[in-house]
């Protein structure tokens, strides 16, 4: 306190509002200084791209064909949102996030529980846990490639003497993509949960366990509606990411079985395997909407939460 | 006692699950990269031979080792210079008052949901105009864009709790300010500034779509994208194998960070995400 007194520049004391206005100007010049590098380098590899793909969307642009390049208007879009790949894409994708997000969250909640709550080895379990946190996506998945295909020489077809090769059969890849996903991603949901029950306060446990709570009811009446902010969070960054899956539906297909292929890859094939600029674009400004449209969900599910919560307090 | 020891008996168990569960995927890939390219298919979980050939085959292959080159040199760029714009920008926010801080965040947090894929034909394109695509520089760039917003979240919560009156304090006691930055904050700054760097360079070193995007031969292709391509021992043996031992040789480094590390990993993420 005697410190920031003293170090406040002596002119402070008879000119107080001059002095004031300098030092504040300075101050939001300096932040906008410090801050600028960071803002442009994040608004020129995103901003100007997405607008530069909203434009490309709206043109016939095929990179086979670069003379035939002309405004076309939402035709792409219509081509898009009218084809039937990409509702079939759609719900690839939809069915992979619901299910690898909510087997998630409940396998995360026993980890951070476990984490949380562990009588011995907790250091030992934190670190193992982190393990497939740290791994390449594409390890992971092709780790449990080579664990099922049957071309590639799988143990599990064998070990349950099975026909056909899981990963042609859709229900079967679907199942690997899942818990390829589900593998690679607990670590990072358990964690954000961990840190929501480090601010459960212990007392209130106690307190509800003299009033002869039973451990169910504490977790559910204690534990989670404390925790829900925690859990929102938690769930929304899985939920974009889920949404965003790329390289394990990539390595499990091998580039050929599009039995599961999600909208990143269909965009991603569109523009770089047929090189349509114009149509890839359209598909890549859809998957941006979807994004969004799930984000504004959560964050206006998530700010009435916390609304609530403060109203309640 | 028999409680005791049944509780203990529970956790022991639980944490076995655990830890089989964690590590068994990197088990197999283990047990495959020791096979002989002759009994790789045999589908049994020990290697019934042991063999390093895999290992020797993928380092004679240019293909790998100089992706593992780029996969370094890339992902070191792309956390230094993340790391030190994104120390600039959280100092500002944890210290100073300035209007558009909290655009700044705001606009960050959109970045971090924002789908890589949307931007990959834009900056295909873009790219071979600029003569950025196949280059180090063509991944940098959008490596340290996604990994910015992480960086100033967890920056910035660790920034706000470092007492910035013993800066202050320093000064009083004859140290001039550049000194009390350098033996008072310095220190106290820089295990939130290691923490970030560890997180984006995981960021790096994992991502798969702008290298297979971006990058078409050895002069930039990193880890990722290059085990797809592999061959065999031999042209004529399948390249899993290779596959498995390419893998394990990415995920060494991890695994090094994320034991000696893993404290630190754990707040840095939490921070990020939740504080915030």
């Amino acid at each position: 306190m005697a410190a920031t007194a003293a170090e406040a520049p002596p002119a402070a004391a008879p000119a107080k509002r001059g002095a004031i206005s300098a030092r504040t100007r300075a101050e939001r010049k300096l932040g906008w200084m410090l801050c600028a590098p960071a803002v442009i380098v994040m608004l020129a590899v995103t901003a100007y791209p997405i607008l530069y793909a909203v434009w490309l969307s709206l043109h016939r642009s095929d990179l086979r064909f670069p003379d035939k390049t002309a405004w076309i208007g939402l035709d792409n879009y219509v081509t898009v949102l009218s084809s039937q790949l990409w509702w079939k894409d759609l719900f690839h994708t939809i069915v992979l996030m619901v299910f690898s997000v909510s087997i998630e969250l409940v396998l995360g909640m026993l980890l951070a529980l476990a984490m949380h709550r562990a009588i011995f080895g907790r250091g030992l379990i934190r670190t193992t846990a982190l393990v497939p946190y740290g791994i390449v996506t594409v390890v992971a998945a092709f780790a449990w490639r080579l664990a099922f295909s049957k071309a590639d020489g799988g143990f599990v077809p064998v070990l349950l003497g099975l026909e056909k090769d899981p990963l042609i059969v859709t229900w079967s890849t679907y199942l690997v993509a899942i818990l390829a996903e589900v593998w690679k991603t607990t670590p990072f949901m358990a964690l954000l949960l961990l840190s929501g029950l480090a601010l459960v306060p212990d007392d209130l446990h106690e307190a509800a366990k003299v009033d002869g709570a039973t451990a169910w009811q504490r977790f559910w009446r204690i534990t989670i509606p404390l925790m829900r902010p925690a859990i929102l969070v938690a769930l929304l960054f899985r939920t974009l990411d889920a949404f965003r899956i790329f390289d394990t539906v990539q390595v499990l297909s091998n580039g050929s079985n599009r039995s599961i292929e999600t909208v990143s890859q269909l965009s991603y094939n569109t523009l770089l395997t047929r090189l349509n600029l114009g149509l890839g674009s359209a598909v890549s400004v859809l998957v941006f909407l979807c994004v969004l449209l799930i984000a504004f969900f959560y964050i206006k599910f998530l700010g009435a939460n916390l609304a609530q919560q403060r109203g309640e307090r | 006692m028999s409680i005791d020891r049944r509780r203990l008996f529970g956790w022991g168990t639980a944490e076995a699950v655990i830890v089989v569960a964690a590590l068994f995927p990197i088990m197999w890939l283990i047990s495959l990269s020791l096979k002989t390219p002759a009994t790789v298919g045999d589908g049994r979980l020990i290697p019934k031979e042991w063999s390093f050939d895999n290992y020797s085959s993928i380092f004679h292959q240019d293909i790998f080792t100089k992706a593992l080159r780029n996969s370094i040199g890339i992902a070191a760029i792309s956390t230094v210079i993340a790391v030190t714009l994104a120390s600039l920008a959280a100092y500002a926010i944890a210290r100073l008052d300035f209007p558009g801080k909290r655009l700044i965040l705001g606009a960050s947090l959109t970045i971090a949901m924002f789908p890589p894929v949307s931007i990959v034909g834009p900056l295909y394109d873009m790219w071979r105009t600029l003569g950025l695509y196949d280059t180090w520089a063509g991944l940098i760039i959008p490596y340290m864009t996604f990994t910015l917003p992480l960086a100033i979240f967890t920056l910035s919560a660790f920034f706000r709790e470092i007492p910035w009156e013993l800066e202050q304090a320093a000064q009083m006691d004859g140290a001039t300010p550049a000194q009390a930055f350098r033996k008072v904050i310095l220190p106290l700054a820089a295990p939130g500034v290691f923490t970030t760097a560890i997180l984006v360079f995981i960021y790096a070193w994992n991502d798969f779509i702008f290298a297979l995007s971006l990058t078409s031969t050895t002069r930039a292709q990193t880890v990722p994208p290059a085990i797809q391509s592999f061959t065999g021992v031999s042209q004529f043996t399948a390249p899993t194998g290779a596959i498995a031992a390419a893998a394990i040789i990415v995920t060494i480094p991890i695994v090094i960070m994320v034991l000696f590390f893993q404290r630190r990993i754990v707040a840095g993420l939490t921070a990020g995400a939740v504080k915030g």
